[in-house]
């Protein structure tokens, strides 16, 4: 009984974690599914043919491979732009810093049906509708990822200790040389943890990519598409690849920084 | 964002104090190219809503628009789509008030109660975002399904009519709403929770306060900065969000997001669905700023 109210809040918590993973587990199910009709959506029987034949619904693998290109993009786009931001923000003096501030969060506070109907707007005021498609999109994306690229980078940068870059300096290393031997090596973890972070958002975003595409299909608009109509069961293969790759890459960073510690540690 | 969301206090940031910050140019220059794409596809673009939203409603996108300031757009929009302009903010904040509930418990439970299981925990609660939004909230369809086991139990204990059922209902919508915005309650809950020094709480319980008494007095206000950012984060994207309404819900729990999308995509009225947005977008920016007003700019981020 005494356990049981110590412990309360961390079974709480852990319940609250499982509840977070019921859909996966359905993901990971429905992948294996083996369906008796395309309208009914329940668990039949396993097999394997949705893991081996992946591209066989029509369009979904193009669809990915088009989200994929302008995640890959756009991360590029925004990581550049956002990290720029972010070492100006920590390190540099400007007017205007408080509207900056403001300039940054309010993407990541704009409901993305605003944000995509203004863009539309713009687009269209501006005699872009028939162009809609890839540029669009991509457009759109770099701006809603640019304010989280900044947060990530920004937050990384101003836990960081500046000893190291005036030890740098004092060894008589060039600005040139302390950055990019010195600065930019302990950045580069935020850096990469924003590139991730913009690429996912970029590949799952629906809303206002679905306002701005005009006659191009990403992997969400596809979802949405056959939702409609009834879901192949490759979809959740692909839930099911996307969550897996994600895990590792996160559980992969955060051994390899532990090593790092540890190797650091042991110097 | 789990590396992120624990950083070191601000005292170890030296650089972040504005009298160590460079001088010159370099600022400006690093700051230009972001600056101008946000401006050019964030801020610009929301005068192009606003001259939408008072366009002559009797233009249509083939024939082109004119600008009339035709103000009483806003006026039909609000009479036309009242109930899911007020269905939003209903639905979104019951989400985030259910949001906050389990969001404090898992925030508080890693950051007082997991010892070393803390960075594993924290990526548990990111993992399952990780997959496809709609791949979700379709696997929720699945388990609130009319003869999915969720509905089984709850009419074998009469919480549920014999013909009763989740999918089509605002239960289901509000659900999936929770589900899929709980991350942005938990992180900034938990980077508000973790600061807290865990002696405070002890000193209160020594001082014989009972652990009710001692969270109510001691951790729940220290930790008000990460409640109010995250209801925010939370809330904000639930009134706008239209998928869990789709895929969930009929068209009885069509919300704001759900016409505004129609309204642009299928009827092509422009004017009425750019004086929906432009309302979202005004209460959205009231609310944000009584919140600057409370914290200032720096806490934000």
């Amino acid at each position: 009984m005494r356990w049981l109210r110590n412990n309360l809040v961390l079974l709480l918590g852990i319940a609250v974690l499982v509840y977070t993973f019921i859909p996966i587990f359905v993901v990971v199910l429905m992948s294996f599914n083996d369906p008796s009709s395309r309208l009914i959506y329940r668990f039949d029987g396993f097999t394997l043919h949705n893991w081996l034949n992946p591209c066989e619904p029509e369009g979904m693998c193009s669809a990915l491979r088009t989200s994929m290109e302008i995640g890959l993009v756009a991360t590029i786009g925004s990581t550049i732009l956002g990290t720029l931001m972010a070492f100006a923000l920590v390190r540099h003096r400007f007017v205007g810093r408080s509207s900056m501030n403001l300039l940054i969060f309010l993407p990541m506070a704009t409901p993305e049906i605003v944000m995509g109907s203004s863009l539309l707007a713009l687009f269209v005021a501006t005699g872009f509708a028939g162009q809609l498609g890839f540029w669009t999109i991509l457009i759109a994306h770099i701006m809603f990822c640019i304010s989280f690229v900044v947060v990530t980078v920004r937050s990384r940068l101003a836990g960081m200790d500046d000893n190291l870059e005036q030890a740098a300096m004092d060894l008589y290393a060039t600005p040139q040389q302390t950055f990019w031997r010195v600065t930019f090596p302990l950045v580069f973890p935020g850096i990469l943890g924003a590139a991730l972070l913009s690429f996912s958002l970029s590949f799952d975003d629906f809303i206002i990519t679905n306002l701005n595409a005009g006659n191009t299909t990403t992997f969400p608009m596809y979802v949405w598409g056959v939702a409609q109509r009834g879901i192949p069961m490759q979809v959740n293969v692909i839930g099911t690849l996307m969550f897996v790759i994600a895990v590792l890459i996160v559980v992969g960073g955060e051994v390899n920084s532990r090593r790092r510690q540890r190797a650091l540690a042991a110097r | 964002m789990a590396s992120t969301a624990g950083t070191a206090p601000v005292t170890t940031a030296p650089a972040s104090d504005e009298s160590d910050r460079r001088r010159g140019l370099t600022g400006y220059i690093l700051l230009i190219p972001g600056v101008v794409w946000l401006a050019l596809f964030f801020v610009i673009p929301f005068y192009s809503l606003l001259a939408t939203s008072l366009y002559d409603p009797n233009g249509s996108v083939f024939s082109g628009y004119e600008m009339t300031y035709h103000w009483q757009n806003y006026v039909d929009a609000v009479k036309d789509y009242w109930q899911p302009l007020l269905r939003s903010l209903v639905y979104g904040a019951v989400a985030t008030l259910i949001c906050l509930v389990l969001g404090y418990v898992l925030a508080y439970a890693i950051a007082f109660k997991a010892g070393r299981w803390k960075n594993l925990m924290l990526v548990l609660v990111i993992a399952p975002f990780f997959t496809s939004f709609l791949v979700r909230t379709l696997a929720w369809k699945l388990i609130l399904a009319d003869d999915g086991w969720v509905v089984n139990a709850l009419q074998a204990v009469h919480l549920l009519g014999p013909d009763g059922r989740l999918l089509a209902t605002p239960v289901a919508v509000i659900a999936g709403i929770v589900y899929n915005f709980l991350p942005f309650m938990v992180l900034p809950l938990y980077a508000s929770v973790d600061k807290i020094d865990h002696r405070l709480v002890e000193a209160a319980g020594d001082l014989y306060a009972n652990p009710f008494v001692g969270f109510w007095k001691v951790t729940w206000p220290l930790s008000l900065p990460g409640v109010v950012s995250g209801t925010l984060l939370t809330f904000i994207p639930a009134a706008g969000d239209y998928i869990n309404a789709q895929l969930l819900g009929s068209p009885n729990q069509r919300m704001v997001g759900n016409v505004i999308q129609n309204l642009f995509t299928d009827a092509n009225d422009y004017p009425a669905a750019g004086a929906l947005s432009m309302i979202m977008m005004v209460g959205i920016v009231a609310m944000v700023f009584i919140y600057v007003r409370r914290a200032g700019t720096e806490e934000l981020l």
